[in-house]
């Protein structure tokens, strides 16, 4: 037996050697997670195996990073001044653009607080110096010069200003070893910029980058960019990863893709990375101080640019000139027009005019709205005074400022509307009514009393007709008034006039409402200048056909008061209607 | 170069290079790959074991020395602790039992060995990581061979400079 073990000691020496590696491998793989903690003595040999490479290598980095900085810091300096103006450009001009920047995140911030989207930000980072690699191209990992004594954690991310590099796996007191991403064994989830394709990273043998198992996408082009996706729990979302480089056919899966990527960080020319420590729901305080900065900075510089803005171009408000006589009541005091909250007051309101139509629950269902009057009325012969309804007349004149809307029509045609011109208007008048043009029957609609009232003033035999004056095209009473339906009316009273004698018994229908003399309307009170004499006989009033509202055996006109002096028709202004529309209710 | 067998194994090495060299071997690999990438072609923990067993001529410590050289190797990788063991174990049992049959001190010699153990010890490590650990690595004839020849030609200066360690008693 000694003789055997002498004899075959180094195959024995061998095989045991052999044998307890591939036990150590097997309790190794055994483990569920590559990515899992080691065991505790295979940490511990790795500490060990650390613990002796690492110093020198600390000791070689510092004295190179000495002498580096001693060139750069004080012998290198051509150029320092101009790259320190540079910089400072570039920092308030970067400061612009976060500012501009803030209000669009805080939206997106609030729109993720709606959808219960929980928004990470980098909350605490600790700069760390690489101080080693593993040494083979089989493993791609790092070792930095920090640990737990530093406060760093198993799976904490590393990063850099251009990208991701890792997250910490080993981490011991005072140095960490870090699992870049290019490892075969890491994984990350990330999106592409564009396509919002989400993807597993994994590192290869070969060191390359590649989100595996992509279905083909023609959308994907080379140079998109790709971003974390925060779906690995490890690396906070949005963060840059690289960006497409090509796309190549994953052979073990055929319709997939694999898409090859450059990594944004330069994962071969590692010095220094940030280990990101804490990653909160809130930015930090020193994030929201900037923030704040920029803001500041950001919202001074607009009023610059606003000042240099109002030298250069003429001011809108000029503070020297005089006190404006008529001042514009809808511009406030920066002199912006003031747009109106509500519509103007309709000069003539009519059931078309805001607040005409009367609430729904104030209707009656079958309800006639617009009363209607029927009577006779002796109709005085006119005197004929010539040119008694001259522009110049007060009343006409009156109600010309009353009808501003067709501002002097109505006047100019009350001077045809007395003369002998206007029979094809009777005709119309008479045919559209369909009443006894024989008769003088007029109907109208209330409505368009103050344009009666223009044609009205002259001569006492449009009284009548001005009472009841209207539109004779319409027989609903609720027409606008129209300048040649007014002049028809009228003429119509002028011929029945002249057909008749000078006493004349006419059938008047008032179908619509009837103003109120007190009313305000500046066309009541043009009719009430044309109505004024009318009192003097009241028409006759008989009963309807039973339109008229029940319990009003006998209706009477309301009458107009006594006719409004024309100083105090000017001098009253136009006021709003009354909320049924200027509709007088029957009692 | 040692002119007798005699004179063969009487070549030694003092202590403190036995610990001074692999520690110095593996820190290099690591240093300078952080700064030049393509230096993680090199092997030069695999070189210091090719050059320890063919010197000592002793399998059993070889295959010991490869063991722990490898392993320490894994501890700075990722991978389990085992896969450059095994390789570095075997590598340096086979270059030990060579050691004592054939003369390794030429120059000729040693590259031709040097090439073949590089190419062995990937294809050992090849095997262990794609079939026994069942992670995906691809064998390139092309690569292994170029990085097996930069190995070697690199080995042979390291072997030179070490040779003058040795301390002759």
């Amino acid at each position: 037996m000694e003789s055997f073990f002498s004899r075959y000691k180094n195959a024995l020496v061998l095989i045991a050697v052999l044998v307890a590696q591939l036990l150590a491998l097997a309790v190794q793989v055994k483990r569920p997670a590559s990515d899992s903690a080691d065991q505790q003595g295979v940490t511990l040999i790795r500490y060990v195996v650390v613990s002796v490479v690492t110093p020198p290598e600390r000791w070689l980095h510092n004295l190179g990073r000495g002498i580096r900085g001693l060139w750069s810091g004080y012998l290198d300096l051509v150029h320092v001044r101009q790259e320190d103006a540079e910089l400072r450009t570039k920092i308030e001009r970067l400061q612009l653009e976060q500012a501009s920047l803030a209000e669009d995140a805080k939206q997106g911030q609030r729109l993720q607080q709606l959808l219960d989207f929980k928004q990470h930000y980098l909350y605490k980072t600790l700069p760390a110096q690489v101080i080693g690699t593993s040494g083979t191209d089989q493993s791609r990992t790092v070792f930095i010069d920090k640990g737990a004594k530093d406060g760093l954690a198993t799976d904490m991310p590393v990063v850099t200003a251009d990208g991701i590099v890792g997250k910490l796996k080993d981490v011991f007191d005072h140095k960490s070893q870090v699992l870049m991403i290019s490892d075969r064994t890491s994984g990350v989830g990330v999106t592409m910029e564009t396509t919002r394709t989400r993807g597993i990273l994994k590192g290869s043998p070969f060191g390359e980058l590649r989100v595996i198992n992509i279905s083909p996408d023609e959308r994907i082009k080379p140079g998109e960019r790709i971003v974390t996706s925060g779906g690995d729990q490890i690396f906070p979302r949005g963060m840059p990863v690289g960006t497409v480089d090509r796309i190549v056919p994953d052979p073990e899966r055929d319709p997939w893709v694999d898409v090859v990527i450059r990594p944004a960080a330069n994962l071969s020319r590692l010095e220094e990375v940030l280990v990101i420590t804490n990653v909160g729901e809130t930015a930090s305080e020193q994030e929201t101080k900037d923030l704040a900065e920029s803001e500041a900075e950001g919202a001074a510089e607009q009023k610059r640019a606003s000042d240099v803005l109002s030298e250069r171009l003429p001011g809108r408000v000029d503070a020297k000139a005089p006190a404006e006589t008529n001042p514009d009541t809808a511009a406030d005091n920066s002199g912006e027009n003031v747009r109106l909250m509500t519509p103007p007051r309709p000069v003539r309101p009519d059931q078309y005019s805001p607040d005409a139509t009367p609430q729904a629950e104030e209707m009656t269902p079958g309800e006639r709205r617009a009363p209607v009057l029927q009577g006779t009325e002796d109709i005085v012969a006119p005197a004929k005074k010539p040119a008694v309804a001259t522009p110049t007349s007060p009343t006409t004149g009156d109600a010309a400022k009353g009808d501003s809307s067709v501002p002097g029509t109505a006047a100019k045609k009350s001077v045809p509307t007395t003369g002998s011109t206007t029979v094809p208007a009777t005709k119309t008048a008479a045919s559209t009514t369909g009443t006894k043009p024989a008769t003088g029957t007029v109907a109208g609609s209330g409505i368009a009393v103050g344009t009666a009232a223009n044609v009205g003033k002259p001569a006492k035999t449009t009284n009548g007709n001005s009472l009841q004056s209207g539109s004779a095209a319409s027989s609903t009473g609720s027409t606008r008034p129209s300048p040649g339906s007014s002049s028809g009316t009228a003429s119509a009273s002028m011929s029945g006039s002249n057909a008749a004698g000078a006493q004349l018994k006419t059938k008047v229908i008032v179908d619509g409402p009837i103003r109120d003399a007190g009313s305000g309307d500046t066309r009541a009170g043009a009719s009430q200048a044309s109505v004024a004499p009318a009192k003097k006989k009241a028409p006759e009033i008989v009963p309807d056909d039973g339109s008229r509202p029940p319990g009003a055996e006998k209706p009477v006109v309301q009458k107009p008061k006594p006719a409004v002096q024309p100083s105090e028709q000017n001098s009253q202004p136009a006021q709003a209607p009354p909320p049924n529309g200027g509709r007088q209710q029957w009692r | 170069m040692a002119s007798t067998r005699r004179e063969a194994d009487d070549q030694s090495f003092p202590l403190l290079i036995y610990l001074l060299i692999p520690a110095l071997a593996l820190g290099l690999q690591s240093f300078v790959s952080l700064h030049f990438p393509f230096f993680a072609m090199l092997d030069l923990p695999l070189m210091v074991v090719i050059y320890f067993a063919m010197t000592r001529r002793s399998p059993a410590t070889s295959t010991i020395g490869g063991a722990l050289m490898g392993i320490a190797q894994d501890a700075l990788t990722r991978q389990p602790l085992g896969v450059f063991g095994i390789a570095k174990a075997v590598i340096g049992y086979v270059a030990g039992s060579l050691g004592v049959r054939i003369d390794t001190e030429s120059h000729g010699t040693r590259l031709l060995l040097t090439f073949l153990f590089v190419i062995l010890h990937n294809a050992i490590d090849w095997v262990l990581v794609r079939h026994l650990l069942a992670e995906p690595m691809i064998w390139n004839w092309v690569r292994e061979l170029l990085r097996a020849l930069i190995n070697t030609l690199v080995a042979v200066v390291i072997f030179a400079l070490l040779d003058r360690a040795k301390s002759r008693e």
